[in-house]
């Protein structure tokens, strides 16, 4: 443990600045609350806004598990995960179920997380108009008056041109029929999970200075059409080459060697969590 | 028009005005036209009252500056008055003073009662989204979330006003300005708003594209009932489309009546200088 | 045991620092932080100035940890100023009592006080100083032995000058500067929001990273902006730095004097025309103001500039926009969005790929329909 710093790399002051503009976010679900966003140890755009949250509420018998886009073993989440430890000490996990807080990029977990759980999601934009309306002072008017059809328009604009809604990752999602909230880029997938999720889900855009929440069993729609509804990627047909797991978010891989396409869990610790169930006596 | 009609729109002693005021300016004695040279205040819009009755259309003539296009501009929420009163037969029972309301609710008003054309096409369209989309832009605003209502919607108003619907995708910023004014005109009618401002909506055009958009705008009136505001300085257009007519001059509203007696017999100076150069 | 994670990911974090710690010294030498501080005042004043932290010691280290590079040791001293706690606010700080040692005016040939070149590139021929290879502490110290015995005949004294902004104020040719004591906004204690404060806008164009902040400023007078500015007086010099006694704030006998800052200090002005009664039309001199910690002239005059600009907005430029300005030229912010497209965005790459492969399903059933 790093003793140069404080618990957690925070003066006490700046963390529990950071929690009274949470605790507004969780009042206010789906509204994005400014906050005075510290400069981090990592890069703006690598995870402050997430590892600003997760430091200001870590506390000594959290169990931490951090992954970017569904890896625990990624570089940028063990380097956060070496960080937050390096300065609090508090267990890490690669298990799902045994985390307090959760710190992702781009993905919530295929283990369905529960009430005892935090999900903290890093976010690199956190306004849904900013295509629509490049200013700040305009797009805060837009939410003050609950004037989404920019939002719907974007929408309607890829259907006439494409013939669907092209969206990738970060569709946008209505919050308790208040706020339109970007989910920030976890794939469509992963936006269903958000709906009257029993875990807290809060979102953290570290350059953008902003926090915003989904509290417990909070209504998440994603946004579309009575003709055209929202349609998370699909993984008809195909299933995890490793594990065998399907109905879940799937990475595409080639084979170097006969150049097939195949399919593995993009969810690296699900995936050897059911190869462990399967084969209780397999090997490494 | 009988009397005990209800007015669409009624607008009662709108006042606009730029600037401070001073002690000088303020009840009206230093005042050059309507501007205050010792502070620089325009009086842009001066006690103005007026209805409109439906199926009506209302002219509003004058030079530039005297206050029409400010005036308009109010009447939409572009510009916020600086006192004055309106009233829609459509919102509340027209019970409710509409510049007193919420920008929410003034924002819900232009979405669902109203429809303006704007002289510049740029402050109504989204230059660089499709065509049909600008027109869907109004129906999602008035809550709507079907893809093929809206296109079906889009497309009965293109071919309305005469715009090729297989262009449906295009851009605006790719159009002519006839076809861009004729767009903006299929944004407005799009959610059958019973109330349509036109702001200058034929200046700028060539003098055959003005007369094809002044028939669309006439055809449209009859066809869909519609009670419509429209201001221009060029009273060839007044004559061709409007019922009733309002004279601004310096702000003020200087005489009013029927279209027709306005041109045959009118009364103030100002208004006779102008139908003569008519003439 | 069963399956457990393959640990690449910490494996190659670890051999990528060693890495850079072996670039950082592969050469058998390291330069001590001394030397540092000692000969790279330029590098040390920008860096203290973007990360809005004043300490040369701290910014030495951090330049050597950063190899030189001034984009990575402002970051590592922003992160530190993170961890800092907040203690004391200083009092406010007079900069007519700056202890002068540059001072310079483009406005006014005669100034009060008079012009005082002190140090400065502006007026060395710019041709490597080959001399400098062999340039040891022994040819140093000797040099200076004879710089001191040089001025000790003319002694220096701390020396404070009336401002040339006073000298025009007093002729009507600028407007009154009435005091502000409204409690500037800390932005690194709120978060900017739109329509800004001038504190807010002072506070984020004082931090801006050099380069940005002399580019836009440079558009500006270059013909993306409305401005003609002059430098009306450009001052470097230390300020002395005060705190309030805990127990009696406010009293000027009783306050802490806490230490010495260096500053770079400009007030530019710019011609505008006002109207005033009867439309009658006036010229007069608007300020633009900046200050930034450190001898770092061209940003502070380039502060100075997009100060003016951002008290009067315009859609014209994008330099009147305050959003524009102040939200993209942070060191910090700009340089870790633009590097984080390094990293790896597999996920989003793949849902991309299933929105993109379903437009290329949909293009042939439409282009079908066309045909029937």
């Amino acid at each position: 443990m790093n003793t140069a710093y404080n618990f957690a790399f925070f003066d006490e002051g700046s963390k529990r600045e950071i929690r009274r503009a949470t605790l507004k976010a969780i009042a206010i679900p789906g509204y994005q609350v400014p906050f005075a966003s510290r400069e981090m140890p990592i890069g703006r755009g690598w995870g402050t806004g997430g590892l600003q949250l997760t430091l200001s509420l870590i506390g000594r018998s959290d169990v931490l598990k951090v992954i970017d886009q569904g890896s625990d073993e990624s570089v940028n989440a063990v380097n956060i995960k070496k960080l937050v430890s390096d300065t609090t000490g508090v267990i890490t996990t690669d298990h799902t179920r045994e985390a307090t807080l959760i710190q992702s990029r781009h993905r919530i977990p295929e283990v369905p997380l529960n009430k005892d759980q935090i999900l903290i999601l890093q976010v690199p934009l956190p306004e849904p108009l900013r295509d629509y309306e490049p200013s700040e002072n305009e797009t805060k008017k837009l939410h003050a008056e609950k004037e989404y059809s920019g939002a719907w328009l974007m929408l309607f604009e890829q259907i006439m041109k494409y013939g669907s809604m092209t969206t990738g990752a970060d569709h946008p999602v209505m919050v308790h029929d208040r706020y339109v909230m970007a989910p920030s880029p976890i794939p469509r997938f992963d936006n269903p999970k958000m709906h009257e999720s029993e875990a807290l889900i809060l979102l953290g855009a570290g350059r953008e200075k902003k926090v915003y929440a989904v509290p417990p069993y909070t209504k998440v729609v994603s946004l579309d059409f009575e003709d055209y509804p929202f349609e998370p990627e699909s993984f008809l047909d195909k299933h995890c080459r490793l594990c065998g797991s399907t109905g879940v978010f799937l990475d595409e891989l080639v084979d170097e060697e006969t150049n097939e396409t195949f399919y593995q869990c993009n969810d690296t610790s699900y995936c050897i969590e059911i190869l462990n169930e399967v084969e209780p006596f397999g090997v490494k | 028009m009988a009397e005990f009609e209800v007015p669409v729109l009624s607008i009662k002693n709108l006042n606009k005005q730029f600037g401070k005021g001073c002690l000088h300016c303020q009840d009206g004695e230093s005042l050059v036209k309507n501007y205050c040279p010792i502070c620089g205040t325009v009086y842009a819009c001066r006690d103005v009252s007026f209805d409109v009755f439906p199926g009506e259309v209302l002219g509003i003539v004058g030079e530039s500056g005297s206050g029409k296009s400010t005036l308009m501009q109010c009447l939409y929420f572009d510009q916020e008055v600086s006192a004055g009163e309106a009233y829609l037969a459509d919102y509340h029972h027209g019970e409710r003073n509409l510049f007193q309301e919420s920008s929410q609710q003034q924002r819900y008003i232009r979405n669902h009662i109203m429809g303006k054309v704007y002289q510049n096409p740029l402050m109504g369209l989204k230059m660089n989204f499709s065509s049909i989309g600008n027109i869907a832009e109004k129906l999602i605003a008035a809550g709507s979330h079907h893809v093929g209502m809206m296109e079906n919607r889009g497309m009965e108003l293109l071919n309305k006003v005469n715009i090729p619907v297989h262009r449906r995708k295009e851009a605006p910023k790719n159009f002519s300005g006839g076809m861009q004014q004729r767009v903006q005109i299929a944004k407005a009618l799009s959610n059958r708003p019973p109330l349509l401002l036109l702001d200058e909506v034929t200046t700028g055009l060539d003098l055959s594209v003005q007369a094809s958009v002044l028939d669309l705008i006439k055809s449209l009136q009859r066809e869909l009932n519609i009670s419509i505001v429209l201001v221009s300085h060029d009273l060839g257009v007044i004559r061709m489309l409007a019922d009733r007519t309002l004279v601004m001059l310096e702000g003020k509203v200087i005489e009013q009546g029927l279209t027709d007696q306005i041109l045959e017999d009118p009364q103030h100076q100002y208004t006779q200088q102008l139908v003569h150069s008519l003439l | 045991m069963g399956y457990v994670a393959v640990k690449g990911g910490t494996h190659a974090i670890e051999e990528s620092i060693k890495r850079l710690k072996y670039e950082r010294i592969h050469q058998g030498q390291t330069i001590e932080v001394e030397k540092i501080k000692a000969g790279m005042r330029g590098l040390i004043d920008q860096v203290m100035s973007e990360s809005s932290l004043y300490n040369e010691t701290l910014a030495a280290i951090a330049i050597k940890q950063a190899e030189g590079n001034p984009e990575e040791a402002v970051f590592l001293l922003r992160a530190y100023r993170s961890t800092v706690p907040r203690k004391h606010y200083s009092r406010v700080i007079e900069t007519q009592q700056m202890n002068v040692e540059r001072r310079i005016s483009a406005s006014f040939k005669d100034i009060p006080g008079g012009q005082i070149l002190g140090a400065t590139t502006d007026y060395t021929h710019r041709l490597l100083d080959f001399n400098l290879i062999d340039e040891s502490d022994e040819t140093v110290q000797e040099w200076l032995h004879q710089y001191h015995k040089e001025s000790m005949q003319g002694e220096e004294q701390k020396l404070t000058l009336p401002k040339v902004l006073d000298y025009l104020r007093k002729e009507g040719l600028i407007p009154p500067c009435e005091d502000n004591n409204l409690e500037p906004d800390d932005v690194t204690r709120e978060s900017l929001e739109f329509p800004s404060s001038r504190s807010q806008r002072l506070q984020i164009l004082t931090r801006g990273e050099t380069g940005a902040v002399t580019s836009l400023a440079y558009a500006v007078i270059r013909g993306y902006g409305a401005l003609h500015p002059t430098v009306g007086e450009l001052r470097v010099g230390t300020l002395p730095v005060t705190i309030d006694h805990p127990t009696d704030a406010g009293d000027d006998d009783d306050a802490f004097y806490i230490g010495e800052v260096k500053v770079t200090e400009v007030e530019m002005l710019m011609p505008v025309t006002v109207e005033k009664e009867y439309g009658k039309k006036e010229m007069e001199f608007e300020i633009g103001y900046g200050l930034v910690f450190g001898q770092n002239e061209t940003k502070a005059i380039a502060m100075g500039i997009l100060d003016n600009c951002l008290e009067h907005p315009s859609s014209d430029f994008p330099s009147h926009n305050e959003e524009f300005v102040l939200y993209h030229i942070d060191s910090v912010e700009s340089t870790g969005f633009i590097s984080h497209l390094k990293m790896p965005h597999y996920v989003t790459f793949q849902s991309k790929l299933d929105s993109v492969r379903k437009t290329k399903k949909a293009g042939i059933s439409t282009e079908q329909e066309v045909k029937i």
